[in-house]
């Protein structure tokens, strides 16, 4: 097992709850579950807290695949949420996807566009569709400058070549039933703006420039974690922004924050709460792994928290599906 | 303790300024929310209007404020430039236009 890391970070996330809503955080039911099934990413991005690459290592077994789709078939679980790395990149997505979509959950996987460009992985669009996936986009930016500074030169390029292949097969577009949701994060040591004003502007700029279409926009505050962390260290930026964290701190996001309805599997089967624990060591107060799901169990218990849930506390929130 | 007037950390202040005078800083930050939101002007407009005035007033902690604000927003560097130029180009106009003072003075004046 790995050793739980040293909080890279200090601000004492446990003692503002108790000023605030309370501690311990407890879940409050379990409705989302999410899988990390690969650490192997064609790209490697800046901001990346799991500090995925072309190189990265560990995926998930077809044993723990078979797991997760058997603890997704518990009433309990309404929405499968697949991540990485780039999903894709697991062997075994395809077959995994077509036995989700016949449990009639909602099914997201969260893709970083570009990798729909290369010729392996391109017959995804028409597996997404065929399973009525919902993607979740990873698009940090509607300015092509910006978005190369975080992701790599011609990102922005490849992405919007993407996109329109998504559009071209009904993703994003109205009464097709095919979603495509994009993901925003800032490209620097900021907070994210209002999820509405950024929306709007999305659409603007993708729309007028690009003529694409997408269906909503989720805006991510970047966690101090990973090669994000990393960044702000070396820039100098990391007490300032832990100051901005906790000055925007807001005990209605914590309310909504997605630990409370989620649980989060790391490609050995084990249980986090949420991916930034996953890629930090913290493992759930759970007994067992996904191989032993409890759904009552996982449904009342302690979250673990620590100096980067900030993040998500952080203005009016900030999750895996954007504000609450 | 640092010996300079204006400290960065002082920001983090500007919630206080209600202090010793409570009701006066809750008109006040009503005021300024609902002047800032968008409303027939957007946000993002507000934002770089604000941006404008902070460079030209000279004022570090509105600087740092809406400079943040921007990047959030989507701005991009050149719509933050440009804006800084309308505030540049409105107090070079201004400082010229007081020259009409000095140039009637000099006309009334001079033989």
């Amino acid at each position: 097992m790995t050793a739980p890391a040293e909080p890279a970070v200090r601000a004492d996330f446990a003692d503002r709850l108790k000023r605030t809503v309370g501690y311990p955080l407890r879940a409050e039911g379990l409705g989302v579950l999410q899988l990390n099934i690969t650490r192997r990413c064609n790209l490697a991005c800046r901001h990346c807290h799991v500090g995925s690459g072309p190189a990265a290592g560990g995926e998930m077994s077809e044993r723990t695949m078979e797991d997760c789709l058997a603890a997704a078939g518990h009433p309990a679980i309404t929405t499968i949420d697949i991540t990485g790395g780039a999903p894709e990149m697991h062997p075994r997505l395809e077959q995994f996807l077509d036995k989700a979509s016949k449990l009639k959950r909602r099914l997201i996987v969260r893709s970083n566009l570009t990798i729909l460009l290369e010729p392996a992985f391109a017959g995804f669009v028409g597996i997404y569709a065929r399973n009525k996936v919902e993607i979740a986009a990873s698009m940090p930016s509607f300015n092509a400058g910006t978005m190369d500074r975080q992701r790599g030169f011609s990102a922005f390029e490849r992405c919007i070549k993407a996109i329109r292949t998504l559009n071209a097969a009904g993703y994003g577009r109205a009464g097709s039933g095919l979603v495509l949701n994009l993901v925003h994060n800032p490209a620097g040591a900021f907070l994210p703006g209002p999820q509405k004003v950024l929306e709007a502007e999305y659409r603007r700029r993708l729309g007028a420039d690009w003529r694409v279409e997408f269906n909503s926009l989720y805006c991510i505050t970047n966690m101090p974690v990973g090669r994000y962390l990393d960044y702000l260290r070396e820039s100098g930026n990391l007490p300032d922004y832990m100051r901005e964290l906790e000055a925007a701190y807001n005990p209605e996001a914590v309310k909504k924050a997605m630990c409370r309805n989620m649980i989060s599997v790391g490609q050995d089967g084990k249980l986090y709460d949420c991916d930034f624990n996953q890629a930090l060591g913290l493992p759930a107060r759970a007994p067992g792994g996904i191989a032993d799901f409890d759904a009552g169990a996982l449904s009342g218990r302690e979250i673990v928290v620590s100096a980067h849930c900030f993040g998500c506390a952080a203005g009016s929130g900030s999750g895996c599906q954007g504000a609450p | 303790m640092t010996d300079t007037y204006y400290e960065k950390k002082d920001l983090a202040d500007f919630p206080n300024i209600g202090e010793h005078a409570p009701e006066q800083g809750r008109k006040f930050f009503d005021y300024y929310g609902s002047a800032v939101a968008g409303g027939a002007l957007s946000e993002r407009e507000k934002t770089l209007i604000a941006l404008a005035v902070a460079t030209t007033q000279n004022c570090p902690y509105c600087i740092d404020a809406y400079t943040n604000r921007s990047m959030s927003l989507g701005l991009s560097n050149a719509e933050m430039m440009e804006a800084v130029h309308v505030g540049a180009a409105m107090m070079a106009g201004i400082t010229l236009a007081h020259s009409t003072q000095m140039r009637k003075i000099l006309k009334k004046k001079e033989m």
